[in-house]
């Protein structure tokens, strides 16, 4: 199998280029490029073991030495920068003679096993002894060896057997360098020297699982498990990750149609050869033996579900859209798209809806996650995404974090963000909770502004108002670039004394004066930027506090260049996709208004359909129309709402009131079981098409194998569609791409040629910026001028009082992803096999709690019992948990509260009681009870891969 | 003959109290530094260049010269940092830790000077673990000097913080090399750093920083006392001021002796102020003329002067000034077996060669020693050893630091000069020295 080219050392970024000779072959490298990056661009192989280009050149194999004319001795080339008129040898016999003489010793004390090894052939140990000969090995068995060392197989995903181990650090390197963990260690000195984790083993260690550890080893010392069972790769197909908004470049290594390991790309621009354990390790679930391979429809959700054929489901489930608008109305039904799929599968979604149900009902899971977002940063800056490429934080000087938390959520960008922080960067923590950037190895935050959930808007007003009234603001900047008026009315607001530091502090419980430092250091950076996420978002002043960010952005000229900004944390991998490409009820592609005629008619034109210029449903008011009998029939592609939506038991009132639900999806997931029609999906490893990610970065998705249920996702909608009588006829996903850029202004320039040529680009990508835009708003905002907003901060409805005396807030964690239909399907779950309870000692020790005690969880909306963890990381008065396990029902709690633009659930506050509990809650006892019967499949039927 | 009359470093270590505050300013201690302070940064950075003052660590490298390396604040803002090398651990060296029992001052009264220099306002004095007296020496007098406005925020009353901190090591040999030294400071495990950048561009802490040995520094306040001129003339060449040397193995008299640089090794081993020469009946045999790293001597070459210097002709170094004496009856593949057990548990583990290296090297030398080696196996012996650092050596191994170089060149000057001793055991197959293999040695202890 080829492996992905590795020069040896990092490339530098200098423009300079110096020329020199390597074994007679002239090269001109940039400045600072070592010896042996320069060789190997001259097409040359220097020997190496300790050296790779993701790592600082660290000169301890002593393999890469060279023969320089005019200077003393063997320099190793990894530590030596290229120089202009060099003359390098990289082939003598006296270096022959000290590399064989190094790798005879490393040999005399590795297993040699090759041929049984799990490496062979992908070793680089191995291609290391045959380039320089290596012949015999004249030292003998005795003395102390480390072939006995025992395996360590206790992490589910890679084993590390020592035996094999030669030292080069680099496992201990990545995990320091590119992961920022610092888990590893070489423990002992001399020949004693180890590879250790501090613990008595990986899985018991600070090891986080990312991998790149095991992408570093040169041996097999650190090998996947999938490669020991199933042996080396043989091919490599160019993917994307389909979990995060960071949206990783991937190597999918396969034998024919199987996946042997997923490696993360260095040509993956958002994550630069790096990856996370659910990225790297967790995709297990493609093949799991849930998932459903035939379609199947039922009358009635207490029905055996009946398999048919896809002819047989497009046209049943047609037929009852048919006749549910012909019964209640045209806007009777409607869809949800899926931030999972990619654009091209979300833009048919949408197309479908509005094409072919003649209405705008169709919505995205955005809705409860980043449309506050959307709203916000283009009601500012006049676009609905965030101003960056990843690569900016590198140029950060202070960062400003704000419910977000990284290490959990977006760990390949928290790699980038720590490795900053190393370099000497400040970090403001805003959190309710003590996440874990607050204090980590090597990093430690300068403030951590830990308030009362629900009081964002309250903390930022505070910061805003120090920088406005201590003469902060970059008054040149904003004179230049944002709105006079806007402005003028927004700093006398803003100075107000109700909105000072001082007066917040009632609300936020942030020390006044911890908020004055934090605004002036961000104020006072030369490049401060701000990145957020769903602690943002998810509140009833959602928008108000996206606002209220980028007001304070402008105010301190933070927009329009590297190393700034304003970045929404985005959750799912597509999410921005689906935003893109015209989820949302009231927006065509593009963010276009559906009552502009204008854009309406170019769709109209090339779909050859009417429009309706009324805006559709959001999802909340689908369930609630459907609770009220005038909304029937659900398209739902690829989201699980019983699971991931707020009040559960009103989305399921919502379901269970409907005529026909349609569920696309890999698993018969929890919305699953009050649906009617199930069309088996696809997952990213069984089809082509796009993801985009946070920073706008739209990047392929390549087929590695065929879909298990013979359709991929985007053929599933055509053939609905073709059932409802549309004239669909799309052979690939890239005519769907065509079809997007002759519609949407930003993507005019996108095609998967260019993305095959670029790798990826990012958005906005047309004549104007052909190679996409790393960094928006540099000369001028997209709207023209900054608009300053008014961010008057309304408490939220939902407040603690005597019945429900505390706060929950809910999140993530790090080895499971959403609703767990993934990563509850693999390994991960050695990591959290349940969602628990974090309580406060105080509020613990005041209900009698001691970790692991069974708690009723008690809000106005419903209840469920889960297992408490005591500890500091919450506030007193605060509880948290995380909605990752369908059975804890976390959502059962939260409440319908949202905000008010954009109708984005509330999830992040909700008044609860908690008290210790001997069974589950009624709801849940309820639900299991249910869940077989509503999960029945007919007798005979063989829907898994048995 | 040349012996030298009147000591220097050693002045004062006699007198009793010379240890504590009081009884050094009674003699004038901390007015040499008081008169450095009087002038500027870049004038006594040039005293301390016309002073030919070298490192006492091992490299002879010129100070002043090192000094001159850190940039200007102008080109590089960041604080600058005086890190001590009190990590005295070469074996059969033995003076930094007598200038810390007997006059800690006056390497405090150097510290003071040298910072002033510098412009560094905090100096780390990493000792070595075992230093367990000397290090309480030196603590109560760091102490004593902050109590008496030495240190502190006025550095001897002048407008110049200065901080001293007493760093103890925790027993690791590579700690005495100098970026391994800054790493352990740095709280990091003690594995040396590539080169360049250097120190004193990119030192502790990412800044700017120079590392000096005990006796270096030590000698800064004589040099203000007598002058930089009276201290250059008192040395030989390129090299001013006297040395310190630490005397062992089969000689009458060993011990720390203060020597001029034009002393030669024969007078050091025989003359009676020093040496005293071998037991009844002995002759020299072998001398490791600068801590067990330094390639060895034969009798022949005692001529040698013990100024830094002289040491290259013999492809030798005058390194840490512990010198060893072997006499006629000493086994050198026993003694060299040693010395290699000591690198091989040295090693940092950084490096292959010298990770995997050391042990087979000391594996291999077990074997000749007990009788069971081959001339294969001393070929072999030069191999590895030639693999970490070239022989004749050029002042440049195959490894990160010099710990390499400190265990192959031995190897290569004891199978070089002593190449019957290591036939010998092979073909007789045992030791022909039986059970006295470290000669006279033996019978003293």
């Amino acid at each position: 199998m080829n492996r992905e080219r590795d020069l040896g050392t990092k490339p530098t970024g200098s423009a300079e280029q110096v020329k020199l000779t390597v074994d007679g072959r002239e090269v001109t490298v940039p400045k600072g490029t070592s010896v042996l990056a320069a060789a190997s661009l001259a097409g040359l192989q220097i020997p190496k073991l300790c050296a790779t280009d993701s790592l600082e050149a660290f000169g301890s194999c002593r393999l890469c030495l060279v023969e320089i004319d005019g200077r003393r001795g063997t320099p190793a080339s990894c530590t030596t920068p290229a120089e202009a008129g060099m003359v390098v040898h990289t082939q003598t016999p006296r270096l022959l003679a000290l590399r064989r003489g190094v790798m005879e010793l490393y040999v005399s004390d590795h297993p040699l096993d090759c041929l049984t090894c799990s490496a062979n052939g992908d070793c680089e140990l191995q291609d290391v002894a045959g380039a320089v000969g290596l012949r015999e090995v004249r030292y003998g068995n005795d003395g102390e060896q480390h072939r006995t060392a025992p395996k360590d197989e206790s992490n589910p995903y890679f084993t590390f057997d020592s035996s094999k181990c030669i030292v080069c650090s680099r496992c201990v390197r990545a995990c320091e360098e590119v992961q920022g963990t610092f888990a590893l260690t070489i423990e002992g000195r001399g020949l004693s020297s180890k590879v250790a984790t501090g613990t008595d083993d990986f899985l018991s260690s600070e090891c986080v699982s990312c991998g790149a550890c095991v992408q570093a080893c040169p041996t097999a010392t650190l090998n996947e498990k999938s490669v020991i069972t199933l042996g080396t790769p043989t091919e490599a197909v160019e993917t994307t990750c389909a979990y995060c908004g960071v949206g990783c470049g991937f190597r999918a290594e396969t034998q024919g149609e199987r996946v042997v390991r997923m490696v993360p790309s260095k040509r993956g621009q958002a994550n630069e050869g790096h990856s996370c354990v659910k990225g790297r390790f967790a995709w297990g679930y493609a093949t799991h033996q849930d998932r459903v391979k035939k379609p199947m429809i039922r009358a009635r959700i207490t029905d055996p579900w009946r398999e048919v054929s896809w002819d047989e489901a497009f046209a049943h489930a047609a037929a009852e859209f048919r006749r549910i608008q012909a019964s209640h109305g045209v806007d009777a039904i409607g869809g949800i798209t899926s931030s999972r799929c990619t654009n091209e599968e979300v833009f048919l979604v949408q197309k479908l809806v509005r094409a072919g149900f003649h209405n705008n009902n169709v919505d995205t899971c955005a809705r409860v996650c980043h449309s506050p977002t959307g709203y916000g940063l283009k009601q500012t800056f006049g676009t609905s995404a965030g101003t960056q490429d990843f690569r900016s934080v590198a140029q950060a000087d202070v960062v400003l974090l704000i419910g977000a938390n990284p290490t959990e959520a977006h760990p390949v960008f928290a790699s980038r963000l720590k490795r900053r922080l190393r370099e000497g960067a400040k970090l403001i923590v805003a959190d309710p909770r003590r996440i874990e950037l607050v204090r980590t190895p090597h990093v430690e935050a300068s403030h951590h502004l830990a308030l009362k959930p629900g009081t964002n808007v309250a903390l930022i007003n505070a910061l805003a108002h120090v920088v406005v009234t201590e003469g902060l603001v970059k008054e040149r900047y904003v004179q230049e670039r944002c709105e006079p008026k806007d402005f003028e009315s927004w700093a006398r607001f803003i100075a107000e004394a109700k909105n000072s530091p001082e007066a917040m502090e009632a609300h936020t419980g942030v020390p006044a004066a911890d908020v004055r430092a934090a605004a002036r250091l961000y104020a006072t950076a030369k490049n401060a930027a701000i990145y957020y996420g769903l602690g943002v978002t998810e509140h009833s002043q959602g928008s108000t506090m996206v606002m209220g960010m980028a007001n304070l952005a402008m105010a301190t000229g933070n927009v329009g260049r590297d190393g700034v900004g304003v970045n929404p944390l985005r959750g799912q991998n597509n999410v921005q996709g689906s935003c893109d490409m015209g989820s949302f009820p009231h927006e065509l592609s593009g963010y276009r208004h559906v009552s502009d005629d204008a854009t309406r008619e170019l769709f109209e034109g090339l779909w050859n359909a009417p429009l309706s210029k009324e805006p559709g449903l959001r999802i909340p008011n689908m369930l609630d129309e459907a609770v009220g009998g005038r909304f029937k029939g659900l398209y739902v592609q690829g989201e699980d709402i019983a699971q991931s939506d707020p009040n559960t038991q009103h989305v399921v009132a919502g379901l269970e009131a409907m005529e026909c639900v349609i569920v696309h999806d890999l698993f018969l997931n929890e919305t699953a079981k009050y649906a009617h029609v199930f069309f088996p999906g696809s997952s990213f490893l069984e089809k082509d098409g796009t993801f985009t990610n946070a920073e706008r970065r739209i990047s392929r998705v390549r087929k590695v194998m065929a879909p298990l249920a013979g359709l991929a996702d985007w053929e599933v909608t055509q053939g609905f569609a073709r059932a409802l009588g549309l004239p669909w006829s799309y052979q690939h996903p890239s005519e769907v791409m065509e079809e997007i850029a002759v519609l949407t202004p930003t993507f005019t320039g996108v095609s998967y040629e260019r993305l095959d040529q670029l790798g990826s680009v990012q958005w906005p990508c047309n004549d104007k910026a052909p190679t996409g835009t790393p960094i928006m708003h540099v000369d001028r905002f997209v709207r023209g001028k900054g608009r300053f907003m008014l961010t008057e901060f309304i408490p939220t409805l939902e407040k603690s009082g005597p019945r429900f005396p505390l706060l929950l807030t809910t999140g993530r964690i790090l080895s499971q992803y959403n609703v767990g239909a993934q990563t509850a399907r693999t390994d991960n779950v050695t990591w959290h096999a349940e969602d628990v309870l974090e309580v406060h000692p105080f509020d613990a020790e005041n209900r009698g709690l001691k970790t692991g005690d069974l708690v009723l969880l008690q809000s106005r909306a419903g209840e469920t019992t889960l297992r408490a963890v005591v500890t500091e990381k919450v506030q007193p008065g605060v509880v948290y948990t995380t909605f990752h396990h369908a059975k804890t029902a976390a959502n059962v709690v939260t409440t319908d509260y949202s905000d008010w633009a954009t109708n984005c659930p509330e999830y992040k506050v909700t008044a609860v009681q908690v008290s210790r509990a001997s069974e589950a809650a009624a709801f849940q006892q309820e639900d299991r009870r249910r869940d077989v019967a509503l999960r029945q499949v007919a007798p005979g039927a063989v829907h898994a891969s048995k | 003959m040349s012996v030298l009359t009147e000591k220097v470093m050693m002045r004062d270590w006699a007198r009793a109290g010379q240890n504590t505050l009081s009884v050094y300013k009674q003699h004038g201690g901390y007015a040499q530094a008081k008169k450095a302070l009087e002038l500027s940064p870049p004038q006594i950075i040039d005293e301390v260049k016309k002073s030919q003052l070298r490192g006492r660590g091992g490299a002879g490298f010129p100070t002043g010269l090192k000094w001159s390396f850190v940039p200007s604040i102008d080109k590089n803002p960041k604080p600058r940092y005086l890190a001590i090398n009190a990590d005295e651990s070469e074996p059969g060296t033995a003076k930094d830790r007598f200038i810390l029992e007997n006059d800690p001052h006056l390497l405090l009264e150097g510290i003071a000077i040298a910072c002033y220099a510098l412009n560094a306002h905090t100096c780390y004095i990493y000792s070595r673990g075992e230093f367990k007296y000397p290090s309480s020496v030196l603590d109560k007098a760091i102490a004593d000097a902050y109590a008496d406005g030495i240190f502190g925020k006025k550095l001897l009353g002048k407008d110049f913080e200065l901080n001293v901190y007493q760093v103890r090591g925790a027993g690791a040999y590579i700690c005495g090399e100098e970026t391994a030294l800054l790493e352990s400071l740095e709280g990091k495990k003690g594995w040396p750093r590539l080169k360049p950048p250097f120190p004193a561009v990119v030192g502790l802490f990412g800044c700017p920083t120079v590392v000096n040995n005990v006796e270096t520094i030590a000698a800064l306040p004589r040099i203000f006392e007598k002058g930089a001129q009276w201290f250059s003339d008192l040395g030989l060449g390129k090299s001013g001021g006297t040395r310190l040397v630490t005397l062992s193995g089969t000689v009458n008299q060993p011990g720390t002796y203060e020597v001029a640089m034009n002393t030669t090794m024969k007078e050091l081993i025989f003359e009676k102020e020093y040496g005293n020469g071998l037991p009844e009946g002995r002759s020299v045999k072998a001398v490791i003329p600068g801590g067990s790293s330094a390639p060895v001597l034969t009798a022949d070459e005692l001529d040698v002067k013990l100024e830094f210097d002289a040491f290259k002709p013999l492809q030798s170094m005058a390194g840490s000034g512990g010198i060893i004496v072997m006499d006629d009856t000493t086994c050198m593949v026993r003694c060299l077996w040693r010395v290699a057990r000591f690198y091989a548990e040295e090693s940092c583990g950084q490096c292959t060669p010298c990770r995997e290296g050391q042990p087979w090297m000391t594996r291999l030398l077990r074997k000749i020693e007990e009788g069971r080696g081959t001339e294969e196996d001393l070929e072999t012996l030069t191999n590895v050893a030639q693999a970490i650092a070239p022989w004749p050596p050029i002042g440049l191994g195959n490894t990160i630091c010099a710990l390499g170089d400190a265990g192959a060149l031995p190897v290569q000057s004891f199978v070089q000069k002593f190449k019957k001793d290591f036939l010998d055991h092979i073909s007789l197959k045992r030791c022909p020295y039986g059970d006295k293999p470290w000669g006279a040695l033996g019978e003293f202890r």
